[in-house]
């Protein structure tokens, strides 16, 4: 998987648990907190819905990790290649 | 039909919060199911149908309402967690509401889903009091209630710190109290400041079929996510071991398992459900109940006049008394509701005019009468709360002009909410005492609802959310 693929991936997640956000826009290297209006139970969907739809484990020591798509990107992508790599 | 004994979590009652916590719980992956003893959902919040007339029970209005694009605020929160398009609750905002005190309601505060509206009757009618009413709602606005265990502060201590005028001070909490506190004279702060901005900072909307329509949306979101309900099928004993919940024991005698209980019945009420081999619960039911009137009108009740006010909330004493009434029913205040006057949109109107009171009432007094005289006293309280509440309303042209407008009437009594709803003392908002986190002495039952502590029907639905998260969903 490409970088930009797992941050089409992580858009995807927020489109659905956010879908009054306006993510035209978003700055891959600003963190979506600062852009977009998510609180925490917000964040602990994508880390589920990560889980839900792509069998990816976010623990709860990495979630700083997902603070930006670009970050998302860095910390996910290994995660989907050994995932994709397993099957 | 389902006929599987175990599942990761089982939710006792299919009203709001346990419906929501149904959807989260399910949408995750997890084998829910809910018992309901009733054949309807909604709980505290249903509605019934008497000679094809379908009535409410619960929802005068549905509070917290924002307009779209306003974020961060509870309505948005549940709609994203439970994954619900605004369009599918089609909420319709209030016309205004007033708070009227005095004998016949001479000082009279407006307000609508605009705040300054309100501000600028507060203004208008207490201009000493302009600068502390913006201070205390500067202090609403910026207090934060994360935490789920900070000590509890008076809100009639913070009020007064800013509101010296006692009459004003009555008619903030008036409103505030009557939708959703559980405690006497007073209530915790914290609680205060979330029906502060349910009812004034954010406001009143309804959706046009009323109450059935939310109950709608979250049961076909709970089907469509995979979750199981079992309705007519009542919890009769929760069988614990070793400082956790076992197994459930149905009432018909079946017998299943779950890895985790949430329950919404309350507090008190699932105390029994555990002891109920013997011994009594240890927490206290609610002090608080109330009697509903419910009139059905040939016509809209703008046609009496009455085609302004969405919900009135009335006192006629030198003093706000809000407590256990000492009579079967106090009618010295109490609160109105006229679901016509919401904006549908256009020229869409309710079929028919309703005109429903609220007032506070003692349980005891209405729970051991013989069935004759519970009649009697029903039919005679009806009449004395509709006379209490019509002062607070325009004049109508003959005195028997709501009499000759009415089609039929229905009333609720505390012996109603507990029949109905299960809640110990007719209490409707629960226990006094509130249970944040949830937790119970069993590990993996917890409660969710009235007795964990968010009310309102938004607020009920935020609560199963916060419990399924909390103790389930985030553990993995």
């Amino acid at each position: 998987m490409t970088k930009d693929e797992c941050k089409k991936v992580v858009l995807d997640i927020i489109a659905d648990i956010a879908p009054d956000e306006d993510l035209g826009n978003v700055k891959p290297e600003v963190r979506l907190r600062d852009q977009l209006q998510l609180d925490s139970m917000d964040f602990l969907d994508i880390v589920m819905e990560l889980r839900k739809r792509h069998g990816i484990e976010v623990p709860e020591k990495d979630y700083q990790q997902l603070a930006s798509l670009d970050s998302c990107a860095e910390y996910l992508t290994p995660k989907f290649d050994a995932l994709a790599g397993k099957s | 039909m389902n006929t599987r004994s175990h599942y990761d979590v089982a939710i006792i009652g299919a009203g709001m919060s346990g419906l929501a916590a149904g959807i989260r719980l399910a949408h995750f992956g997890k084998r829910v199911c809910i018992f309901e003893r009733h054949n309807a959902v909604g709980g505290l919040n249903s509605f019934y149908s008497i000679g094809g007339r379908k009535f409410d029970v619960g929802l005068h209005a549905m509070t917290n309402f924002v307009r779209p694009g306003v974020k961060g605020t509870p309505l948005g929160k549940l709609l994203r967690q439970l994954r619900i398009e605004r369009d599918e609750f089609a909420l319709c905002e209030q016309k205004q509401s007033r708070i009227a005190f005095g004998p016949h309601g001479e000082t009279s505060l407006r307000f609508t889903n605009d705040f300054a509206v309100f501000e600028g009757e507060v203004a208008q009618h207490f201009p000493a009091q302009a600068d502390g009413f913006r201070q205390l709602v500067a202090a609403v606005r910026t207090y934060t209630d994360v935490s789920l265990d900070t000590v509890p502060v008076s809100a009639r201590t913070v009020v007064r710190s800013h509101i010296t005028d006692p009459l004003l001070e009555d008619m903030l909490f008036c409103p505030l109290m009557y939708y959703g506190s559980a405690t006497e004279h007073d209530m915790e702060f914290g609680q205060f400041v979330i029906m502060f901005k349910a009812l004034f900072l954010e406001g009143f909307a309804r959706p046009f079929e009323g109450v059935r329509v939310v109950l709608r949306v979250l049961l076909e979101k709970y089907r469509a996510a995979g979750g199981e309900r079992r309705m007519k099928c009542g919890v009769q004993k929760i069988v614990t071991h070793a400082g956790r919940a076992t197994a459930l024991v149905l009432e018909g005698g079946d017998e299943i398992t779950a890895d985790h209980v949430i329950s919404s019945i309350g507090a008190p009420e699932t105390e029994r459900l555990v002891v109920a081999g013997g011994g009594e619960p240890a927490s206290a039911p609610g002090p608080l109940s109330f009697v509903e009137t419910i009139s059905i009108l040939d016509r809209q009740p703008a046609a009496l006049g009455w085609g302004s006010d969405t919900i009135v909330f009335f006192n006629d004493s030198a003093h706000f008394t809000y407590e256990r009434s000492t009579g079967q029913v106090d009618t010295r205040s109490g609160v109105i509701c006229i679901p016509n006057n919401f904006d549908y949109g256009g020229d869409r109107v309710l079929p028919e005019g309703i005109f429903r009171v609220t007032c506070l009432a003692n349980y005891e007094q209405w729970a051991h009468l013989p069935e004759e005289t519970y009649r009697a006293d029903k039919t005679r309280w009806f009449a004395a709360v509709q006379r209490s509440a019509r002062r607070f309303l325009p004049a109508l042209a003959s005195d028997d002009a709501l009499t000759a407008a009415t089609v039929t009437t229905d009333m609720f009594t505390p012996r109603t909410i507990t029949k109905f709803t299960g809640h110990l003392g007719g209490a409707i908002y629960g226990a006094a005492v509130k249970h944040r986190q949830g937790r119970t002495g069993l590990g993996n039952l917890y409660l969710c609802g009235t007795d964990q502590g968010f009310l309102g029907i938004v607020g009920a639905m935020l609560s199963g959310i916060s419990m399924a998260n909390y103790h389930i969903l985030q553990k993995g």
